[in-house]
């Protein structure tokens, strides 16, 4: 039987996807945590273009980037599958996913900045969520994805639960779910799903985690 | 019903001419609409309202957004004739990673090259180079990126060659002399109608960005 092996963080909203993608399809898999201070000889040798998490390997083959991993993993096992088949459907799904991509760099924007670059940030944060809530859930969908989960879902998971982490590590209130009322019905669906609620990194270790992050960048500011 | 498929576009845009290279490789007649990026259309609005960005091919009344997203639409719903994607998963994956790559890397770095000056310039200028270097070496031996014929990576690839010249007068360098094998591959790819025709020429080119400069006060 095929090896699957995957590289990851645990913190990585990203390593998640693969993981979730993994465990809906049933494949088994190896998971390897990466110290991303320290990275592994093996995982530079699987990625040395990015040198990042996730890698899938699979009969010792590696495949980087998530979107690239999470197409993959499908067109291998197509069970519980994670794009629509039709062609249309399928690129309407791939435009939602390219541009929750495009958006993760308002993680770390929003956290590792202060002042106007902060609020900055808080702007282009709510200007995606604006277009979330008008464009992307469109026709009272429980999901993404429709009645189940798909990989759109699993791109914006990072506004369900990462942001909140987020949040309490700056002391903003980003999200006010009365302003979003379809994200915030989409955020309680997904975060009940058993394989999405049963693999999620535990919310404090994450917040000391960031906080000291944010304080050692703080610091190294007004020095 | 007779297909019906409009690409609204603009003839500089390193995307649009992905879209069009697709759209010849499968021989699919289509009704070409030159966007004015300063005065953008009803259309184009109302069906890219999110990034309200070219180009958007229209397939029977109905939008697809984002050029990557196009040839792989387009490879999909015509898949008789030229195929872009290979059938292996692995390669494809491969192909998609490389497809990311061009779009993370070297399309940013390109445009740091002829958009600034001085230090910042000249960082670019480097990593662009490598960055090139980094994609030869990825073609290798190969006649195209897809191994034997052409495909969703050379699709992706072969817009930036209309922009070579710009990037080289830009920046003072020959991308040639870095590069022999891309350029060697690029000239390959040229000789296909597809290509030779979806592509403007690299004076125009050149003649756009440094109006642009001008407009943007880069001098």
């Amino acid at each position: 039987m095929a090896v699957v092996k995957l590289f990851g963080a645990w913190f990585s909203p990203y390593a998640y996807r693969v993981i979730w993608a993994l465990k809906l399809k049933g494949i088994p898999y190896e998971y390897i945590e990466e110290d991303l201070r320290n990275k592994s000889p093996l995982l530079l040798q699987y990625n040395p273009i990015h040198k990042k998490v996730p890698v899938l390997v699979h009969d010792g083959k590696p495949i980087c980037e998530s979107t690239v991993i999470l197409q993959y993993i499908d067109e291998i096992w197509p069970q519980n599958p994670l794009l629509p088949a039709d062609p249309y459907d399928r690129a309407a799904t791939l435009f939602w996913i390219k541009f929750a991509d495009d958006k993760g760099y308002l993680m770390s924007k929003l956290y590792q900045t202060d002042g106007e670059e902060q609020q900055a940030a808080v702007k282009e944060w709510l200007e995606m969520l604006e277009v979330m809530e008008e464009h992307a859930l469109i026709g009272g969908k429980k999901f993404f994805g429709g009645e189940e989960i798909n990989m759109v879902d699993m791109a914006f998971s990072f506004v369900a639960y990462w942001l909140g982490v987020i949040e309490d590590v700056v002391g903003l209130e980003i999200f006010e779910p009365h302003k979003f009322p379809l994200v915030s019905l989409w955020i309680q669906n997904f975060k009940s799903i058993p394989v999405i609620k049963e693999n999620l990194p535990d919310a404090d270790k994450m917040f000391a985690l960031l906080k000291h992050g944010r304080e050692m960048m703080l610091a190294s500011k007004s020095d | 019903m007779a297909e019906e498929v409009v690409l609204l576009d603009f003839w500089p845009s390193l995307f649009g001419m992905r879209s069009r290279i697709a759209l010849a490789e499968k021989g699919i007649k289509y009704e070409y609409k030159e966007e004015d990026l300063r005065n953008k259309s009803a259309l184009l609005l109302q069906m890219n309202p999110v990034h309200k960005k070219i180009p958007v091919l229209i397939h029977n009344g109905k939008p697809v957004c984002e050029s990557l997203i196009q040839v792989q639409y387009i490879d999909e719903v015509w898949h008789d004739k030229a195929p872009l994607l290979p059938s292996d998963p692995y390669q494809k994956a491969t192909g998609r990673f490389w497809a990311d790559y061009i779009d993370k890397k070297i399309y940013d770095l390109g445009s740091r090259v002829w958009k600034t000056m001085g230090e910042e310039q000249a960082t670019a200028k480097k990593e662009f180079i490598e960055s090139l270097k980094l994609i030869e070496k990825e073609l290798g031996d190969k006649p195209y990126f897809g191994g034997e014929s052409f495909g969703y990576v050379d699709v992706a690839f072969i817009p930036f060659y209309s922009w070579f010249y710009a990037y080289e007068k830009c920046g003072n360098f020959s991308i040639e002399a870095e590069c022999p094998k891309l350029i060697a591959w690029a000239k390959r790819c040229m000789q296909k109608e597809s290509v030779a025709k979806s592509l403007p020429g690299q004076q125009k080119v050149y003649d756009f960005i440094l109006q642009m400069k001008k407009h943007l006060g880069i001098e």
